[in-house]
Order: C-alpha cells, then sequence, then structure tokens
C-alpha cells in the first residue's frame, strides 16, 4: 500500500521491542481507546540508561510503527537523549507519515516520556516538567492534530 | 488476491466490458448529433435506457443517467428540496447511517432552513415502517431511506416505507446503490417516487448511476448546460459506460436468484466462523442483511492494522466505508447502531462476489482469527480486559 512508507511497513509487519517488562522501572501508557490508539511502554533504567524498552500498542499501522520506531530510537540510550526526544524525529526515521497520522507519533513521543516521568516520580528525582508534554494538551482527539 | 471488497466496488463484467468497446472505436458519434454516426449512438443509448428502465419496473423516460450513486442522490435529495421550499414544507425524514452523498446533502439543506429527523436504526441496523410515519408532519416535503446499508448490510422495509409515504403524500427517495442488481426492484410496486443506482457496484464501470424519478416530478439540475438527459443533466453522455451498466445490470439482475442463494452460504459460513472470535460481535442484523455483506467488530484491537495485515496475507477488505478511511472517527454507521467508540474502531467489512469460493473464504476466516489473535497479544487494551483491570464490551 502506497499509503506508508517502506520503514512504517517494516516496523508495523515487523515491529521491535513488543511486549511487557514486569518489573519496569517507568510504565508510561497515552492516548484513549475512544480516539482508537493507546501506546503504553515500559523501561528498564540503569545508570540513567535505558537498558530495556517494550512497547504495547491499540492504534493504526503507524501508530504500531511509531512505538516501534521510538522505542529503537531510546534503546541503550541516556536519558538526557530520552528527554530531548521529538515526534519529528520519529517521523524523519520512519521515512515521513500521512499528515492525518502525525498525531502517532506525537503519542511515541508522549509514551516514552510518560513513561520516563513515571520513573523520576517513583524514584523521587526531580525534573524540569517543561520537558514533559502535557497529553491533556493535545488536541487530536476532537479536531485532529495541530502538527 | 483474494477481493472480499465488492461493497466498495466491482471488477467489470466481461459480457459488459465487451459491450462497451464498440461505443469507443465504431459507435463513437455524438448522440446529439444529427449525422447517421450519431443517430446510432442515440439509438444506443435508448436501448440502453429502455432495458433499465425495464429491470426496474418504470419508463424509459423517468430513468436519468448520472455520473454515479452520489450525484443521483444529490439531485434527488434537492429537487424534493426544491419541491418542498416551494409550498412551504422544509421537513425531511431520513435515516442516521445513510451514505454521506444523502447526510452531506441533508446537512446543506440544513444551513439552507430545513428541517432533518434523522431516524434511529436500532442495534439491528433496521428502521421501521411506523417510526416513518410517525416521524412524518405537516410539513415534511421527503423521506430518504437507504435500500441497503453500505457497511453493515441490512435490508430496510422499503415496500412498506414507501406505502407509508404514498399514503402521507410525502416523495419517497431511496438510495440503492447496494441493492440494485442484488435485490429485487419494482419501483411501481414499492411505491418509490426517486431512486439512485451505481454501475460499479454490479460489475457495471465506475463513473456513471441512474436517477429513477417518477413521471411528473420536476427534476432540479445540477449540472447546466446542453439538453441532454431532457434538459435535465448537462453534458455528453457517456454512451460506452451507459450500454456497460446497462448490459452488467441486465446480467446481475439474470442471476440475481441464484448468486443471492450462492452468495448467502459463503456470508453464513463467513459468520459462523469469525463468530468463534471471543469479544466479536456481528454488526446489524443476522438475516435481513445482503447476501454479500459480513461485518464485525473485533474488541482490543483497531481496524486498519487488521486490514493492513490481511492485505499482506493477500486479503483486500474494508473497515467500514473506504470513504472515511482518510478520517480518525469510527464509522458513523456502527455509532448508529449503538457500537461505542473503542469498539467501533476494530471493525471489518467482509463484501463477497459471485468470483468468491468456499476455500477463500476459509482461508479467510483463518487469516482473520490469527490476525485479530497477533493483534490482541501487543494490545495493552487487551492486556487490560483479559486481566479485568477493564470490563469487556462484546461478551
Amino acid at each position: 500500500m502506497a499509503l506508508y512508507s517502506e520503514t512504517v511497513m517494516d516496523h508495523f509487519r515487523n515491529p521491535r521491542n513488543v511486549g511487557v517488562i514486569e518489573d519496569a522501572d517507568g510504565v508510561g501508557e497515552v492516548g484513549n481507546a475512544k480516539c482508537g490508539d493507546i501506546m503504553k511502554i515500559y523501561l528498564k533504567i540503569e545508570n540513567d540508561i535505558v537498558k530495556d524498552v517494550k512497547f504495547e500498542t491499540f492504534g493504526c499501522g503507524s501508530a504500531i510503527a511509531s512505538s516501534s520506531m521510538a522505542t529503537e530510537m531510546i534503546k541503550g540510550k541516556p536519558l538526557k537523549e530520552v528527554l530531548s526526544l521529538t515526534n519529528k524525529a520519529v517521523v524523519e526515521a520512519l521515512g515521513g507519515l500521512p499528515a492525518h497520522k502525525l498525531h502517532c507519533s506525537v503519542l511515541a513521543e508522549e509514551a516514552v516520556k510518560a513513561a520516563l516521568k513515571d520513573y523520576y516520580d517513583k524514584k523521587g528525582i526531580s525534573y524540569d516538567k517543561s520537558l514533559f508534554p502535557d497529553c491533556a494538551s493535545c488536541c487530536h482527539c476532537d479536531s485532529g492534530c495541530a502538527l | 488476491m483474494i477481493y472480499l471488497d465488492n461493497a466498495a466496488t466491482t471488477k467489470i463484467s466481461k459480457t459488459a466490458l465487451e459491450a462497451m468497446l464498440p461505443y469507443y472505436e465504431e459507435i463513437y458519434g455524438n448522440p446529439s448529433s444529427l449525422h447517421t454516426a450519431g443517430q446510432r449512438a442515440a439509438e444506443a443509448l435508448l436501448e440502453a435506457r429502455t432495458r433499465m428502465a425495464r429491470l426496474l419496473s418504470c419508463a424509459p423516460n423517468e430513468l436519468y443517467f448520472t455520473s454515479g450513486g452520489s450525484e443521483a442522490d444529490n439531485q434527488a435529495l434537492l429537487t424534493a428540496a426544491a419541491i418542498g421550499a416551494k409550498k412551504g414544507k422544509k421537513h425531511i425524514v431520513s435515516t442516521a447511517f445513510e451514505h454521506h452523498a444523502v447526510l452531506h446533502t441533508l446537512k446543506k439543506l440544513e444551513k439552507e432552513g430545513f428541517e432533518v429527523t434523522l431516524l434511529d436504526v436500532h442495534e439491528e441496523g433496521i428502521v421501521s415502517p411506523l417510526q416513518v410515519k410517525n416521524a412524518i408532519r405537516e410539513d415534511t416535503c421527503l423521506v430518504s431511506v437507504m435500500y441497503a446499508n453500505n457497511e453493515i448490510g441490512t435490508i430496510q422495509p422499503i415496500k412498506e416505507i414507501g406505502a407509508v409515504c404514498r399514503e402521507k403524500g410525502v416523495l419517497f427517495h431511496t438510495d440503492a446503490v447496494q441493492a440494485a442488481g442484488h435485490l429485487h426492484i419494482d419501483v411501481k410496486e414499492q411505491s418509490i417516487d426517486m431512486l439512485s443506482l451505481s454501475a460499479h457496484k454490479f460489475h457495471g464501470p465506475k463513473g456513471v448511476g441512474a436517477l429513477y424519478v417518477r413521471r411528473g416530478i420536476p427534476l432540479s439540475i445540477l449540472i447546466e448546460g446542453g439538453a441532454q438527459e431532457r434538459g435535465k443533466r448537462a453534458g455528453t453522455e457517456n454512451l460506452p459506460a451507459i450500454v456497460g451498466m446497462a448490459t452488467a445490470f441486465e446480467e446481475s439482475c439474470a442471476a440475481m436468484d441464484e448468486s443471492a442463494k450462492r452468495l448467502s452460504a459463503l456470508r453464513d459460513r463467513l459468520i459462523d466462523g469469525l463468530s468463534d472470535i471471543p469479544h466479536s460481535a456481528l454488526n446489524g442484523d443476522r438475516f435481513r442483511r445482503l447476501p454479500s455483506n459480513v461485518s464485525f467488530c473485533f474488541e482490543g484491537i483497531e481496524g486498519e492494522s487488521l486490514l493492513l495485515l490481511l492485505d499482506d496475507k493477500g486479503i483486500c477488505a474494508s473497515s467500514g466505508s473506504a470513504c472515511t478511511s482518510g478520517s480518525l472517527d469510527p464509522s458513523h454507521v456502527l455509532l448508529s447502531i449503538g457500537r461505542v467508540h473503542d469498539v467501533a474502531h476494530g471493525s471489518l467489512r467482509l463484501t463477497l462476489s459471485e468470483e468468491n469460493t468456499k476455500e477463500e473464504v476459509e482461508y479467510t476466516i483463518k487469516a482473520v482469527k490469527d490476525t485479530v489473535a497477533y493483534l490482541r497479544s501487543i494490545s495493552p487494551i487487551w492486556r487490560d480486559l483479559v486481566t479485568g483491570k477493564k470490563e469487556f464490551i462484546l461478551k
């Protein structure tokens, strides 16, 4: 199908890092079923490095591909780099997404950061709140993403 | 490739295609021209009109050729609205799960001061004649109810609704795009005042359709210009396509009963096979549906990913209507039968044709089962459902 790039289809057909980490250090879940996509990211963190990452996604092809790509982009990376992950970078790595699917990359970024935030909260580590997007501020459920 | 998207469009019949070709290469005159080449084309046009009219039980001059179902729907609704407006009647009755060609035209009419009542189609996806009767008011100028739904295939009691409208003196239009060539139509017996159909849904060519309008109803003009279609639809007639449509329509109608029997058996096997999937549900009434239509919702997964993976397995299917696939919102049809958003996102429509086989049906059942199971295995919602964190909606 020409709807998606080859890279998107590859990550959709063979998603990387699918699954659950039972003793995860941080878990983030964003989106809702009403809108048709939910992403859940599990992080295992050691020495400020993402030792392992897994995801579960309910959603369309681009949602699954975006989660897969985002997990690949943060695996083995220091938390500083995880914090600087952007949805744009996810889209670029995927070779682009159709305009009406860009919100999937936003969700992927949000899910990763929600998991990291969960880790910081659990560990009582202070952080700059402005670096974390607020899911409630996203408008894609109502009127399409403003991106 | 296993093509199971015949409600979106069909493969053209060989007979229809062959019937069309001479009208590109030999009889290519303009039916409006006075010379021999033109007059031969005009004769073919009349013949096609006559052949189609016979099968609908109307007169040839009650049939107008259009670019397809959407144009026919637009013209029918705007016609009834114009007639109503002249008499100060600005109320229209329709249903919540019409095609967008009807719903969007109604929205436009609402902006022009019309009041629209959209009837509930219930869980089974069927509107009752009594509902129509109760909704008709003094100022109602039109009732528009689709013959069979494009997503869930449910068949409406057209004859009974027609009788109610006739008795109340209200114009009755039906969008028969999914029904034409597949279900019996008799506009006289069913008291239908206007009917839309589209050739490519019954193995005819794309880009051509027809609007039946009962004699005496002054048709509004959408496309101004020449005097084609008795001055009601300008533009040189697409004669090859019209001949192809008439041929395909005759062929489909002749094979209808036999085909319905065969397709119903395949449909029922698909329904039975897919019903084995836990926490799934058939959309629309089990029996009062098109012989070709199977529509399901599977809890815990999303429809697009299901479609893409089925495509990888060589199966062409659809999630609700293809027209809405660019949108994030779930199908208005599924919402109209009471499916909640969460579940409506996980929909699958399989629509059969004469070409499908038992083997394809068995392969498809297995492919859908495997794919749904896989997608559920990576779905966080499914995990919440099976671990009891969330309650199943589909039992």
